[in-house]
């Protein structure tokens, strides 16, 4: 290397100049591939959603399967779905609204203390996305977001309930990063299978359904509140049976499931 | 042309990466436990080793030696989030998979260490093709531990079935340590041992001998 190199004005120039052309590619790459992405986000997110509720049709495009899927956005003070006037204050859009950001956001969520955050998140947004099966006017099916810390990471998720609001039809994990083979058996299509048809609440009205060390003894009365632990991921486990019951609980989405199953009767 | 041969070859066999220059190690563990991941993994830092050397090459003449490992993560971590980016938008479920591996090729040592070593004293071709040797290099150690971890710790290759597991009514007891990135350790050790009985001028010498036991009366 020439001498010339190392002069400081030449050191100034080519790091600025490395700067500015390196950052063009990096924001090219990132604008232009912008839309793809969040498509594929998008497309992902129904995925889940239609899988849980059990409508995913190979046949038949994602967004059209979502067709049948009502978005409706609820309010966790009131456990109703939230009025105009209430996502106009809050501005709320239905169709874009993020849970995950709303989280964050103090003046859309509310802090959790360590008693009532069982499922470890902290934070939990003051308005939800939930989406609705209906059949001609009657719910159907509801689909809810759940998410709680499991041993290395956040699971988020969805659990698709029948039209007595406690019956599950489906659960799945959209985004977690658990030990594969152990934790992340999560994602193993058998082990999903089982939840289908287990009861999330009790007779007094609590939600007890968890997931059991080992497998569950069919013979046991209570064996339609408990899931198949994951062998191996004891801590994983743990974090699935906290989330459920966060979310489904007085805390979560308890007292609208309980509002709509009063409408219903 | 045999000095094309050798740079792209050289590195698979007689100057891997992982196994004789036991760089790169990191990610070798990390991504391995499935072979469709470490797949991949083997083709984006292919590709950004290769395109790094290239790009440093060429301007090679003109870094100032001040700064010039700034220069190089410059480049290599441009090039890194361009990876990124495009398997975002074009193989999502996989970039899923990675999550943060992608982010950390940039503080692979692999690709940092041809950048220094090779492309800043050859020309852009030879760096180039030297930056595709190397990632191949990698490529197939990863193919090769990811192979073994997910056969014996799922009973699968690319995701689909060989031998059917325990939960799933076969016979196969899946073993849960070849999962978890110790595992890649062990394999990577026998592989070193695999290599080096069969090319045998890669043992290293030895640092120091070991003395016969002391007799009894030295000891007193």
């Amino acid at each position: 290397m020439s001498s010339g190199n190392d002069s400081t004005k030449k050191t100034v120039l080519v790091a600025l100049s490395l700067c500015l052309v390196c950052s063009v590619f990096v924001a090219a790459a990132a604008v232009g591939l912008k839309s793809t992405q969040q498509n594929n986000k998008d497309q992902d997110r129904k995925k889940n959603i239609l899988a849980a509720a059990e409508l995913l049709d190979p046949a038949m495009s994602i967004d059209a399967s979502f067709e049948q899927i009502e978005t409706r956005i609820i309010n966790f003070d009131t456990g109703a779905f939230a009025s105009e006037s209430e996502l106009a204050t809050a501005g709320i859009d239905v169709a874009s609204y993020d849970q995950k950001a709303a989280a964050k956001d103090p003046a859309l969520s509310v802090s959790l203390n360590g008693e009532q955050d069982i499922a470890s998140i902290k934070r939990r947004a003051k308005f939800a996305t939930v989406y609705l099966v209906k059949q001609g006017d009657a719910i159907d099916k509801v689909i809810l977001p759940v998410h709680g810390y499991g041993l290395w990471s956040t699971m988020y998720g969805f659990m698709a309930l029948e039209n007595d609001f406690s019956t599950v039809v489906g659960f799945g994990f959209y985004d977690q990063a658990e030990t594969p083979g152990l934790g992340g058996e999560v994602d193993n299509p058998n082990w999903k299978a089982l939840w289908k048809g287990k009861t999330v609440y009790n007779d007094q009205g609590e939600a007890v359904l968890s997931l059991a060390k080992g497998s569950v003894d069919k013979a046991d009365p209570n064996a339609k509140y408990k899931v198949d632990g994951l062998s191996g991921a004891t801590l994983t486990s743990r974090g699935v049976t906290n989330l459920v019951h966060y979310w489904l609980g007085n805390e979560g989405f308890g007292p609208f499931l309980a509002n709509l199953r009063g409408e219903g009767a | 042309m045999s000095e094309v041969k050798k740079v792209l070859f050289t590195p698979i066999f007689n100057n891997n990466p992982i196994a004789l220059q036991i760089l790169g190690i990191c990610s070798a563990l990390a991504v391995t436990s499935s072979l469709s991941v470490s797949f991949v993994m083997a083709i984006a830092l292919t590709m950004v080793t290769a395109f790094s050397n290239l790009f440093i090459s060429i301007i090679r003449s003109n870094i100032p030696s001040s700064i010039r490992i700034i220069v190089q993560m410059i480049i290599i971590a441009s090039l890194v989030i361009v990876v990124d980016q495009v398997l975002k938008a074009f193989a999502y479920e996989i970039s899923k998979q990675l999550s943060v591996f992608v982010g950390l090729i940039i503080t692979n040592c692999i690709v940092m260490g041809r950048a220094e070593a090779y492309a800043m004293k050859n020309g852009p071709v030879m760096s180039f093709i030297d930056g595709i040797g190397n990632g191949l290099g990698y490529s197939i150690m990863l193919i090769i531990v990811a192979f073994f971890r997910e056969l014996l710790g799922a009973g699968k290759l690319f995701g689909v079935e060989i031998f059917t597991t325990v939960q799933n009514g076969g016979w196969y007891q899946p073993n849960g340590l070849m999962l978890l990135p110790p595992s890649a350790f062990f394999v990577i050790g026998l592989v070193i041992w695999a290599l080096r009985a069969w090319k045998s001028d890669q043992v290293e010498e030895a640092d120091f001998k070991i003395v016969a036991n002391s007799k009894a009366q030295e000891a007193l």
